[in-house]
């Protein structure tokens, strides 16, 4: 008979195993860099209250939205921050230097293999190792947008600190 | 806008005593022979190295170390592979054997990128393979490993000296620390020494040209056998870097 906690054990197994994957993961890295960021932004700003902040994730660098969005949950859980964190896609898209040319990512028409992408998950500028101009081949391209990763907004809350009246 | 990976940077070098650029002005005065040697130098006296290496369009280190093709082990970040030792990491672990066709800006964002993403372990040295002149690199190093201390390499020749004194008059302006000048390859045994005088900056010592340097290049058990790397060993003993150089020797 199959214990009545056992959805319950079942899914801290789940959570766990899936805590462990988010281990290994670069996302994990990059959502740190963002709740650094965010905190940086507020102590810099003396900001007490923070309601919101979007992320934006440039398509060129591949970030797993599922598990960055869950490294940054964990994140935020571990520092007490209860702020909204959006996440917004940004598409790559390329201009050739040399004839002009433009066009949006694609990994398929770039002829990219997993390795490839991989290696331009890691660091987007390698790119230009593996992409060419789909028009005259030329590997002088200028990334757009949709590079990779940047805090696109900080919404909070101002409160006017009226000055005592003797 | 904000760009969160210049956040994280601080936090991945924040476990390195020392970060130490090896510069000079021009290509092929021997930055990159003199970055791996002192890496392995100073790692064979069991200090705990790091070796970087920035030189984006010509990188060098790998064939130094005489690596074979190593893929990077991803953990809440990228852990830079051992090599003889010495956590190493470099662009070629990205590019593999093709060109690497950048541009200023996507040169800074590599930079930046390859430093957030990289977690060194704890670290006495990291030494830094740049690319030559003042540049992107060099200007992003100083931008974001506040801490650098800057060792000039220059040969004899008129133009390599021309170049380094604008390094050096770029440095000095910046506050950056200059460890000092060495001379590489060196044929006239003042030129350098006297050069480095004339700005006011120490001179390290003086490496001849050592004909037995290219067959070691590569063979990790050769390299320290050559005679650049013994003159090499004894500026790190008796030159400017003496007195850390024997602090981290008494905390071995």
């Amino acid at each position: 008979m199959m214990p009545k906690n056992f959805a319950h054990v079942a899914s801290q197994f789940l959570i766990l195993f899936h805590i462990s994957n988010l281990d290994f993961m670069h996302e994990y890295s990059l959502a740190q860099a963002v709740i650094n960021a965010i905190a940086e932004f507020c102590e810099k700003n003396k900001i007490k209250h923070l309601v919101e902040a979007t992320v934006v994730l440039g398509e060129l660098q591949q970030i797993d939205k599922g598990i960055f969005r869950d490294a940054l949950n964990e994140i935020k859980k571990e520092c007490g921050l209860r702020a909204r964190i959006k996440i917004k896609d940004e598409g790559a898209s390329f201009r050739c230097r040399a004839c002009n040319f433009e066009w949006n990512f694609s990994k398929g028409k770039n002829n990219l293999n997993a390795n490839d992408a991989e290696r331009i998950h890691f660091l987007p500028d390698v790119a230009h190792c593996y992409m060419r101009c789909p028009r005259c081949h030329s590997p002088d391209f200028e990334i757009v947008k949709g590079r990779g990763i940047y805090i696109d907004s900080i919404a909070v809350i101002h409160k006017k600190v009226s000055s005592k009246k003797r | 806008m904000i760009d969160p990976r210049l956040s994280i940077v601080e936090k991945r070098l924040s476990e390195i005593k020392r970060v130490i650029a090896v510069s000079g002005s021009k290509g092929g005065v021997g930055k990159s022979t003199i970055a791996s040697l002192l890496a392995l130098l100073l790692s064979k006296k069991g200090h705990k190295v790091g070796l970087l290496d920035l030189d984006f369009f010509s990188p060098s280190q790998h064939i130094m170390l005489g690596t074979k093709k190593v893929s990077p082990k991803e953990d809440k970040g990228i852990i830079a592979p051992e090599i003889a030792g010495i956590s190493f990491m470099s662009i070629i672990h990205f590019t593999g054997e093709n060109p690497v066709l950048i541009r200023g800006n996507d040169v800074s964002n590599a930079i930046i990128e390859l430093l957030a993403i990289t977690r060194w372990p704890e670290l006495d040295f990291l030494i830094i393979d740049m690319p030559p002149g003042i540049g992107d690199a060099t200007l992003d190093i100083l931008r974001l490993a506040g801490n650098a201390e800057f060792i000039l390499v220059t040969t004899d020749s008129k133009l390599s000296l021309e170049g380094v004194k604008k390094l050096a008059i770029a440095l000095k302006e910046l506050n950056i620390p200059i460890l000092g000048i060495i001379g590489n390859m060196s044929k006239r045994k003042d030129r350098a020494k006297e050069f480095a005088v004339s700005l006011g900056i120490d001179f390290l010592g003086m490496i001849c040209y050592d004909e037995g340097l290219e067959d070691a290049t590569g063979k990790r058990n050769k390299i320290l056998k050559t005679l650049a790397a013994k003159q090499l060993e004894e500026i790190i003993r008796s030159g400017l870097i003496k007195d850390k150089w024997q602090s981290y020797e008494k905390n071995l």
